[in-house]
């Protein structure tokens, strides 16, 4: 790496000693190159074994790569944590300004250990951290407030990030979201409850440096045919036209759009929620993640009324992508497109995921429909499929907890049907609530055995959809699986966000470093992959991950995907495949 | 004479990829040398403006310099005379736009200097260069 370079900087902030240092970690950037890679090490350093995940003990670490703030659509930040939803690895990737923030800040990572006596929002500007004093900010009903208050208090020209927490993450929701930038999330696995539990309200991040590179020339040229690449590309194109939610008709024509709570597979609405009809009746604004020419965001100006008043309307901006639409539309039943926005303007006003959250709703519709739980259980909400006021009521439950019902659901669907009952219809895959693809066998393996337990880990659902009508064994699927998640650890290492790996591939990706000083080649990148796959199994199983105790929800047994039912022996088969490749590479056979 | 001119900020959806585009003439990664700047009005789903030199015909920063290291440009503008330039800061000042950015690592002023670089950066047609004079 070029030794000028900021990147290996690391800023340690101790909330409980309200102190912070910077550590010059080039022995970890040289070795894993940034993002991820940098971050899992770190983590291990930080995090005592079988710590737990809402005790001082748990560290946050937020990561950057060296392609961030020097290459287009270089613009994610990666957290890691130990997550109070699975109890194990925690990893969750967001957008915005967080990464061309830190970057330009002058910092490759942050990590943030200890906890605070009083809640506090820390600042770091440049050099200087601050601890500021959050009891006003406690409580406080819509994290959009806390939002455009810090966004007064705060100076600080040049990229800005605010990452803050709403009632969920103070409240200690397991599955509580860190939103940053008003419309992206740090969603899955419950990092805002991290914070909550670190009484940490906000981290503000402002950066305008420079970032010197060895070569100007080729660096300027790399840069030129990476921006071209991207614009042109047909799928960039669709990622901005429409967005995320181009995949509803997509997937609700192949009979892969999980319908209250996967009873089906296609919903009679879905062109209601489809991204084709809420561009045309509701987009009011895209915008881009700081330093991407993409601008996939999608927001939607939604005009409501005041019923007291006439002519008296408000317009609320409302983000919404694929995720959302699936969880909280058709898994909920909701064809109302209005219903559906509202919905996730409440989730992202708390700050839950809103993928466990619709998935925890749903379970929850169908388990009082079954009589498991009773009308006072859910403290008289009476959940019915496609009422989205009920479950905007069952949302605020879900954080104020006044039953025992809902303080279960808060912690994700898996426990609440562990005591409930319930389990065979409670679609989590290792403790978190599914993503919205019923694809095939791919998909539900990848949930199982991705290193974060993301859809996005080993790209199951894409496979699944590119090998609909042929058959592909077990091993095969495995092997592409495989492969596909370690080259997603160098694009989550560089950081690049996944929507443009179609442009960052091998050969560019050791085009783009190159004037940067990096000597990478496409197999050393390959090995790197490898290894951070199995930095990462390292400490899932040091936390107590075993591929032996998997369960497989039983509905996703019965509801036929594109590729017909699937069967739970496939699925076995994988696993074993999986087991014993991953072990062996891990020396513990 | 041409000058870089912001033709519809409403088409801006912040990705500041011109921000970017302008440091790198200076052949540097992040964007203190940038002498273009976006920011969001007060919300990003309010949508952004752009700040920039629109080399004014009689700018303000020429006069306002003590030191006459800022001369009118042939077309609008100017050119800074580095050797002159005190560092005093006071065209950031006459500048009602905020147009004349800082460099803090030299200390010395960063005002564009309407070559176009950034236009080819622009995915959505919120910058081009138009003829003056």
């Amino acid at each position: 790496m070029n030794p000028k370079d900021p990147l290996r900087r690391v800023l340690y902030i101790d909330l409980s000693r309200k102190k912070y240092w910077v550590e010059d970690r080039r022995d970890l950037f040289e070795e894993y190159m940034g993002g991820v890679g940098v971050a899992i090490k770190l983590l291990e350093e930080e995090l005592p074994r079988n710590a737990d995940p809402l005790g001082p003990d748990n560290a946050i670490v937020f990561a950057v790569g060296p392609l961030s703030a020097l290459y287009p659509t270089a613009s994610k930040t990666v957290a890691v944590f130990k997550s109070p939803h699975t109890g194990n690895l925690g990893e969750s990737h967001a957008g915005g300004r967080s990464a061309i923030a830190i970057r330009l800040a002058g910092y490759g990572a942050i990590v943030i250990k200890g906890a605070s006596e009083i809640p506090v929002w820390v600042a770091v500007h440049g050099n200087r951290v601050y601890f500021r004093d959050a009891r006003a900010l406690w409580g406080m009903t819509s994290s959009h407030t806390v939002g455009r208050i810090i966004r007064e208090r705060e100076p600080g020209r040049g990229f800005r990030t605010i990452m803050r927490i709403g009632r969920a993450g103070e409240k200690l929701v397991t599955y509580a979201s860190v939103i940053t930038e008003t419309y992206r999330h740090f969603g899955r696995l419950g990092l805002g409850a991290v914070f909550g539990s670190k009484k940490l309200k906000a981290l503000v991040v402002s950066g305008r440096g420079s970032i010197p590179v060895v070569d100007r020339k080729a660096y300027r040229e790399a840069y030129k045919k990476i921006y071209d690449l991207l614009v042109e590309s047909p799928l960039m194109k669709k990622y901005h036209d429409l967005g995320t939610p181009m995949n509803v008709l997509v997937l609700n024509k192949l009979g892969a759009l999980p319908t209250m709570n996967l009873a089906k597979t296609r919903f009679e609405h879905a062109d209601k929620l489809s991204g084709e009809y809420l561009a045309e009746h509701y987009l009011g604004r895209r915008l881009a993640c700081a330093h991407c020419p993409v601008a996939c965001i999608h927001l939607a100006a939604l005009r409501e009324p005041y019923v007291d008043e006439p002519y008296f309307f408000k317009t609320t901006f409302i983000g919404y992508d694929y995720e959302p639409i699936y969880s909280l539309g058709s898994m909920l039943g909701v064809g109302d497109p209005e219903g559906a926005l509202r919905l996730m303007d409440r989730v992202d006003k708390v700050g839950l995921d809103a993928m466990s959250t619709g998935v925890v709703l749903a379970w929850a519709t169908e388990a009082y429909e079954k009589g498991l739980v009773s009308s006072d259980d859910l403290a008289g909400v009476e959940l019915k499929w496609g009422d989205y006021e009920a479950y905007m009521k069952a949302i605020d439950y879900i954080v104020e907890q006044p039953t025992e019902f809902y303080a279960a659901l808060a912690r994700g669907v898996e426990y609440a049907a562990s005591k409930y009952g319930g389990k065979d219809f409670a679609l989590a895959f290792g403790g978190n609530e599914m993503p919205g693809y019923h694809t095939g066998p791919a998909a539900p393996f990848s949930f199982l055995v991705g290193s974060r337990h993301s859809h996005l880990d080993m790209g199951g659902y894409s496979l699944d959809q590119k090998t609909i009508g042929k058959s592909l064994s077990p091993e095969e699927i495995v092997n592409k699986l495989v492969k596909e998640e370690r080259w997603r650890q160098i694009l989550s290492s560089l950081v690049v966000c996944f929507f443009a790996r179609g442009v960052y591939k091998p050969d560019i990706v050791v085009e783009a470093l190159r004037p940067l000083g990096y000597e990478y080649t496409v197999e050393d990148l390959e090995n790197l992959g490898k290894e951070i796959h199995l930095n990462k199994y390292r400490l899932k199983v040091r936390e107590g991950f075993s591929l032996d105790d998997l369960r497989v929800p039983r509905r996703i047994l019965e509801t036929p995907t594109p590729h017909g039912v699937i069967r739970e022996e496939t699925i076995r088969t994988m696993l074993d495949i999986f087991k014993k490749r991953i072990m062996a590479e891990l020396g513990r056979v | 004479m041409r000058r870089l001119s912001i033709v519809d900020v409403e088409r801006c959806v912040g990705c500041m990829s011109c921000v970017f585009a302008c440091a790198r003439r200076f052949g540097e990664g992040g964007v203190a040398k940038s002498a273009i700047w976006v920011g969001s009005i007060g919300g990003v789903e309010r949508g952004f403006r752009v700040v920039v030199c629109r080399a004014c015909s009689d700018p303000p920063c020429a006069a306002a310099c003590p030191t006459g290291a800022l001369k009118p440009r042939e077309g609008g503008g100017v050119v800074v005379d580095y050797n002159r330039c005190i560092g005093c800061g006071t065209c950031r000042n006459a500048c009602p736009i905020g147009a004349v950015m800082w460099d803090n690592e030299t200390n010395k002023p960063i005002i564009c200097v309407h070559c176009g670089y950034c236009v080819e950066f622009c995915p959505h047609g919120v910058l081009a260069m138009e003829e003056v004079g």
